[in-house]
């Protein structure tokens, strides 16, 4: 006996409420939800909610050990470094310098990217070999060693460190929203929007680019924890973020040479960094295991 | 076969020279070479007969090709800060970077084997959920900070390890660990599912069914089968694993090439940094280049595909 209410409730619901109930039906990562507002939270909040200044110099308190230990207080939870900077105060400060380089360069490279990508997928023939062989060239050259030759050119700075992310993962959406298009282009719609006389850039905006927005939210999700690791690695080189703006790396490359004084100066930004690419990950692989289940292997 | 070997030849001669282009034309965008070159007060004739000798004062294309004209003949320039050539440099450096990439590889898959062949075996075991938990750290934790916990805990600490520079087996535990952690993450993955889909396949049913030993038939029987996908990748960690090594060399003091060219990098000395970014791009492209080509060597059922 079919439930004819029950079925009928399935087929009237509207897409977006199909999408919700994909996105809260099964397996919400709560924990990841949760660490991952905390540290919107922090970026968002800043100075303003540190307990102290994070460039705040105190030698009277250098190496102070976390609050748990003996001979750490309550007034600086997490310990202090060299200068006596408050270590929490510092962490909640490179939360900001984090997530706006992930901001800027997801949605720079996402953009870029897809747009190139589209490009080469819908028009094929000599474009689709011209950029696919600029892809590749650009691959041949490991991230880290372009953004190198790229950092002897620009000082560094906040700038440049987006620029150089954004430089290395527009590759990255142009090779799979091409191959996005090159399906989606055979399909009767376009075909139909072309024959109607629609323009290019309409087609684009109103055929092709609803279909990709899928992907893209799922893999400019999966690259948040990889750009928070590269940003971390250009400051860590000294070739990113510069004092006295905080960032984690920074901080890291700081304590580096204090790591026989204070062990969780080099031990607690690392943690900042594990916990956020982490609940950035799981929620990453949720978006992906909703919306785009055909790509689990991303 | 052959004429499938000669384009994918003719696609890494192409990603090279384009590689070139790009690392060439970002290090001239830097601004005028003479002015590092001259004091900031010599004469403007200096400054234009110093030109004329360095080929600036001709069109930038002209410029590239006698760039790459040069460096077809070894020949990059001198480093500012070292005196000599900075191709000497270069080699000079390249087998301690090609040294510790192995040496992570090889730690890597000693770890991503066992990991991924027991997950498989016992999935949703408790070895298969450390796996994963395995996974996902290692995918979210820098490798240079890796670095940094390794030299607290095994240098610092317990004294058992140097924390930097060359010399016998024990200088390279640790960096090699760093470099390695990375990729295990996605290894083990390759491994699991590999082994997941032989240990489903008939030839294993069957041998289980005639009652061969369970240990033969995993690791002899089966893992061989599940290896293929994870040797034909080889290639491509070993690659990464150069561009890696960049920041890895420098935490550990390793003297390899990454390491100079960090340093370059920061002395502004052009000649080391472009010599150097272009033979890690050449590694880069012929690891992954021996890796298209190996599939067929490796996996027969490709070969006579």
């Amino acid at each position: 006996m079919v439930d004819i209410d029950a079925a009928y409730a399935v087929i009237s619901r509207s897409p977006s409420q199909r999408v919700m109930r994909r996105l809260f039906g099964s397996g919400i990562p709560w924990w990841s939800l949760l660490i991952f507002g905390l540290v919107v939270v922090a970026a968002i909040g800043g100075e303003s909610i540190a307990p102290h200044d994070p460039n705040g110099l105190d030698l009277g308190a250098a190496f102070k050990p976390p609050s748990w230990l003996e001979g750490g207080s309550l007034d600086y939870l997490l310990g202090t470094d060299n200068l006596g900077r408050d270590i929490f105060s510092r962490i909640i400060a490179g939360a900001r310098v984090t997530l706006t380089v992930a901001i800027y360069a997801i949605v720079i490279s996402g953009g870029i990217g897809a747009l190139i990508g589209m490009i080469a997928g819908y028009f094929g023939k000599t474009i689709d070999a011209i950029i696919m062989r600029l892809v590749d060239i650009q691959m041949s050259i490991p991230s880290l060693a372009l953004a190198l030759v790229i950092a002897t050119v620009l000082s560094p700075s906040l700038t440049t460190v987006i620029v150089v992310i954004s430089i290395t993962y527009w590759t990255w959406y142009a090779r799979i929203i091409r191959g996005e298009i090159l399906s989606l282009k055979e399909r009767d719609y376009v075909a139909l929007a072309k024959v109607a006389g629609c323009s290019t850039p309409s087609i684009f905006a109103r055929h092709l680019l609803p279909n990709i927005l899928n992907t893209l939210l799922v893999l400019a999700s999966l690259q948040v924890g990889q750009v928070i690791i590269f940003e971390a690695s250009l400051s860590f080189l000294g070739l990113g973020i510069q004092s006295p703006d905080v960032s984690w790396g920074l901080m890291l490359a700081d304590a580096r040479n204090y790591i026989t004084n204070a062990w969780w100066a080099i031990t607690l930004p690392g943690v900042a960094i594990m916990l956020t690419c982490l609940s950035a990950n799981l929620i990453g692989d949720w978006l992906r295991d909703t919306l785009d289940p055909k790509r689990r292997q991303l | 076969m052959l004429s499938y070997v000669l384009r994918r030849l003719m696609h890494g001669v192409v990603s090279i020279i384009g590689a070139s282009i790009l690392i060439f034309v970002i290090s001239r965008m830097s601004g005028d070479p003479i002015v590092l070159l001259l004091p900031v007060d010599a004469p403007q004739a200096a400054i234009d007969a110093m030109r004329e000798t360095m080929g600036l004062d001709r069109p930038i294309w002209v410029q590239y090709l006698i760039f790459a004209g040069k460096a077809l003949t070894g020949d990059f320039g001198n480093s500012y800060r070292w005196q000599m050539p900075a191709l000497n440099l270069v080699l000079d450096r390249l087998p301690a970077t090609i040294e510790l990439a192995f040496a992570a590889l090889l730690f890597s898959i000693a770890l991503a084997v066992p990991l991924g062949v027991l997950s498989a075996v016992h999935r949703g075991g408790w070895i298969d959920t450390i796996g994963k938990g395995f996974a996902m750290l290692g995918q979210a934790m820098p490798g240079f900070w890796v670095g940094l916990l390794l030299i607290l805990i095994f240098s610092v600490q317990l004294n058992w390890l140097p924390a930097f520079g060359s010399g016998g087996i024990s200088h390279i535990i640790l960096p090699a660990i760093a470099l390695g952690w990375y990729p295990v993450a996605a290894q083990t993955r390759i491994i699991r599912s590999a082994m997941l889909d032989v240990l489903d396949s008939d030839y294993i049913r069957m041998g289980r069914a005639l009652g061969a030993p369970e240990r033969l038939l995993v690791w002899k029987y089966a893992f061989r089968n599940a290896a293929v996908p994870l040797v034909t990748v080889l290639g491509v960690y070993f690659a990464s694993m150069l561009g890696g090594a960049f920041v890895v060399e420098v935490i550990f003091a390793w003297p390899g090439l990454g390491r100079t060219v960090v340093e370059a990098v920061f002395a502004r000395d052009f000649p080391v940094v472009q010599a150097g970014v272009l033979f890690t791009s050449i590694l880069f492209v012929v690891s992954n280049l021996l890796v298209d080509l190996s599939y067929g060597l490796i996996d027969p059922r490709i070969r006579h595909g």
